[in-house]
């Protein structure tokens, strides 16, 4: 069974990244941008919806050129805070703006074995492992579809990962591999038989969908329709950038945040107008494209402004905001993913970030290393402890104890020292031991993370599916292979 | 005074300058300079250098693109005076290339595309979601040496495949290379399914189709 979750809650911290004129300067040009130059939508369901209300629509191009007042109106309907469902629901996260959740990185290509430590090809297996892993990590607040099942069909594969998740884990599900509507009708129903029914789904969306946008300025025809099923029966749905400076988007980061807002934004809008007042979330992992390999980088300052300012536009929008950061691209648990991991997550925690995506993955979201997992974990658990912030008042002042003790005496054995002593931040993986210990043992965090995933590999226990259940699932992805 | 041309051509690549890359091309044209001298002299140096300072990390991928920009546009000058001449740039050999059905990732595409033309390979880029027998049919209609197939999903890379099954359906196997790329592609795979090279990035990319054409 999984333990509690460690969300981040009520942070004390605050950044100021961007004022209300910021704001409004970046609102009013992405406004502009989509009623000038348009957005493209490669869906005639989408260019219909948005024809009806109001947009000019070229049917060649696909682009649709939405009036600012449609998107303002749209966006209006869209509400601020919902709860995102666990199959257990003591493990439910409340998106309300005083929490930031953890979920893991998603849809990798490469795993390196827990056991073996061989890099190797995902499969259907992985996704249940990993799964397993972030059920029983406490600081883990939602599994987002973390590998590709490759050994499994590809019209069904993203099913194969969700079930092979349910039957690892209680807490809630988030996909970002479906985008077909046959897969999405799938993956609703699925939900809706472990919930008891599509009613009980709309109250307890125990699944929630990612899409990515296709920058600049456009989406994907497939996303936007299996978009718009989910959003029918009540899944939170998120539409994210990934806008890259000099590529994707302007070189600039207020233009290519003008860009990355005008997709998202088109794509929330769209949502809305199709159906009013379904939970949806912006979704964000803009970066700077490497100037000498075009890559897309995954760490560096311009992705740790973007993960601090997008949260400042999701709170203008007064949605969720589900925010990319950790994804290093580091090839290795190592420094430079320390410090690409430790930097983005805080900036996006700072700022408020509902779901931090994702502990786990190397190589820009490419490799599954469970040993990052468990050390982006500990990132975070650094991350949590330092938005707490200091409490002032009469008994942390401590004036009375301070007293006591007086000039030259220690705290050690105050009565006040054991009350408090367990508010200090513990490591887990922080080698703090004497020089000696060390050189003796040669041993540190990579070892003793591994150690934990392979602990969690052979003993965690879930709390079981209900084998009728996990039938059902079967049944229903075997109708889509069909 | 050609010399001060030539230069003055080099440096309008160097600066990405497709205005004056273009007029310079007239004024060649004007004093009767014969193009390809004009290219080989004057515009290719300037790529030539952009080149070797992307290579030692002094300038970027943007000053290539403009740098191809600029080159491209002089090209389109001089290239009615070429035909009428009869003369013909070389070109290191025929590439098509697309990223597979099913997959609209489009940015590593691009840049080996943009690599490939850069370097003197002439570049017919199909786009994003191609259907597999339209690499074949460009490929046939062309008369193309490489066909490059670009894959970013672990659902589309078995695209690959087909793409090298239809091109041996039509019977083009024989004269065409087959390369493929993208983040999931590795070298086994490549070998798996038959393709003739895979490379990790675009330079590589490049450096493996003129291994292919024999340049
Ligand atoms: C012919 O010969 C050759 C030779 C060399 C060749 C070659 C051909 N082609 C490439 N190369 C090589 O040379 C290039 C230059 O050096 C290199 O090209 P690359 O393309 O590798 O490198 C580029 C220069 C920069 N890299 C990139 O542009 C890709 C970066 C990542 C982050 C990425 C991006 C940016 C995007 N994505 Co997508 N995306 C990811 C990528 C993760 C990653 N880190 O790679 C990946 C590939 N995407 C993924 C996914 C899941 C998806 N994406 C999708 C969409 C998108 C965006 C549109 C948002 C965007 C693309 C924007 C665009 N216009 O192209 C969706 C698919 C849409 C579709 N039908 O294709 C969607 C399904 C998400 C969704 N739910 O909508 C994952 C794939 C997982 C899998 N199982 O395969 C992914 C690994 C990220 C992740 N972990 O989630 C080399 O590979």
């Amino acid at each position: 069974m999984a333990g509690k979750i460690n969300a981040i809650a009520h942070p004390r911290l605050s950044l100021n990244i961007l004022s209300t004129a910021d704001v409004h300067k970046i609102h009013t040009a992405t406004l502009d941008v989509i009623e000038s130059v348009g957005v493209r939508f490669p869906s005639r369901k989408a260019l219909d919806i948005l024809e009806a209300h109001g947009a000019t629509v070229d049917r060649n191009t696909l682009v649709a050129r939405i009036p600012g007042r449609v998107i303002e109106e749209a966006l209006k309907k869209a509400p601020p805070i919902y709860t995102l469902a666990a199959r257990d629901p003591s493990q439910d996260l409340p998106l309300d703006g005083q929490h930031v959740f953890l979920g893991t990185d998603g849809c990798c290509i490469e795993v390196i074995d827990a056991f073996t430590g061989e890099k190797r090809r995902t499969t259907k297996q992985d996704s249940a492992d990993c799964a397993r892993i972030a059920d029983a990590l406490e600081e883990v607040g939602f599994w987002w579809s973390m590998v590709s099942a490759q050994d499994q069909p590809p019209e069904s594969r993203s099913l194969h990962e969700l079930e092979a998740a349910w039957r690892n884990t209680t807490k809630h599900l988030q996909t970002e591999s479906i985008v077909t509507e046959p897969e999405m009708q799938a993956a609703i129903e699925m939900a809706a038989a472990l919930t008891g029914g599509k009613d009980e789904l709309r109250k307890r969306p125990i699944l929630s969908i990612m899409q990515c946008t296709t920058s600049p300025l456009g989406h994907d025809g497939g996303s936007l329709e299996a978009g718009l099923l989910a959003a029918e029966v009540g899944l939170p749905v998120g539409y994210m950038t990934m806008a890259s400076c000099a590529f994707s988007g302007p070189v600039t980061l207020a233009g290519n945040l003008v860009v990355g807002n005008a997709e998202v934004i088109s794509a929330l809008a769209l949502m809305q107008l199709a159906h009013p007042g379904a939970p949806v979330y912006y979704a964000a992992a803009q970066t700077a494209m490497d100037l000498r390999t075009g890559g897309y980088t995954g760490g560096g300052p311009e992705d740790f402004l973007f993960g601090a300012a997008t949260n400042v536009l999701a709170d203008f929008y007064n949605v969720p905001l589900s925010m990319g950061a950790f994804a290093t691209g580091a090839k290795e648990p190592d420094w430079q993913a320390a410090v690409d991991n430790a930097f983005s997550s805080f900036m996006a925690s700072l700022t408020g970030s509902d779901m931090l995506l994702g502990c786990g993955l190397l190589h820009g979201s490419r490799i599954l290393s469970y040993e990052m997992m468990v050390m982006d974990c500990e990132i975070y658990s650094i991350v949590r402890k330092t938005l707490e912030g200091i409490v002032i008042n009469a008994d942390t002042l401590a004036l009375d104890v301070i007293r006591s003790v007086g000039p030259g005496g220690n705290f050690l054995k105050h009565k006040h020292t054991r009350q408090h002593m367990r508010e200090l931040w513990q490591p887990r993986l922080m080698d703090r031991r004497p020089y000696g210990q060390w050189e003796e043992k040669r041993d540190g965090a990579r070892d003793w993370a591994r150690a934990r995933a392979q602990d969690i590999l052979k003993n965690h226990q879930p709390d079981p599916l209900d084998p009728k259940l996990g039938a059902e699932l079967l049944r229903i992805i075997a109708s889509v292979e069909g | 005074m050609s010399a001060d041309l030539f230069e003055s051509m080099k440096q309008s690549v160097i600066d990405g300058d497709e205005e004056r890359s273009a007029e310079l091309a007239q004024q060649a044209l004007a004093q009767g300079i014969d193009p390809l001298v004009a290219i080989n002299a004057g515009f290719v140096l300037g790529i030539n250098h952009v080149g070797e300072q992307f290579g030692v990390g002094e300038m970027f991928l943007p000053d290539l693109m403009l740098a191809a920009e600029a080159m491209k546009a002089a090209v389109a000058v001089l290239e009615p005076e070429m035909k009428r001449r009869g003369t013909q740039r070389e070109v290191l050999g025929r590439v098509v290339l697309g990223t597979v059905k099913g997959d609209i990732h489009e940015i590593g595409k691009n840049l080996v595309a943009m690599m490939l033309s850069a370097s003197g390979f002439e570049v017919h880029d199909l786009g994003v979601d191609v259907p597999f027998q339209k690499f074949a049919e460009k490929a046939r209609e062309v008369k193309a040496d490489i066909v490059g197939v670009s894959a970013l999903l672990t659902t589309t890379m078995t695209g690959q495949k087909t793409v090298i099954e239809v091109l041996d359906d039509m019977g083009l196997r024989p004269q065409v290379k087959v390369i493929v790329g993208g983040a999931p592609v590795t070298r086994s795979w490549a070998q798996e399914i038959g393709a003739d090279g895979y490379s990790e990035d675009a330079m590589g990319a490049v450096a493996l189709a003129k291994k292919l054409v024999g340049k």
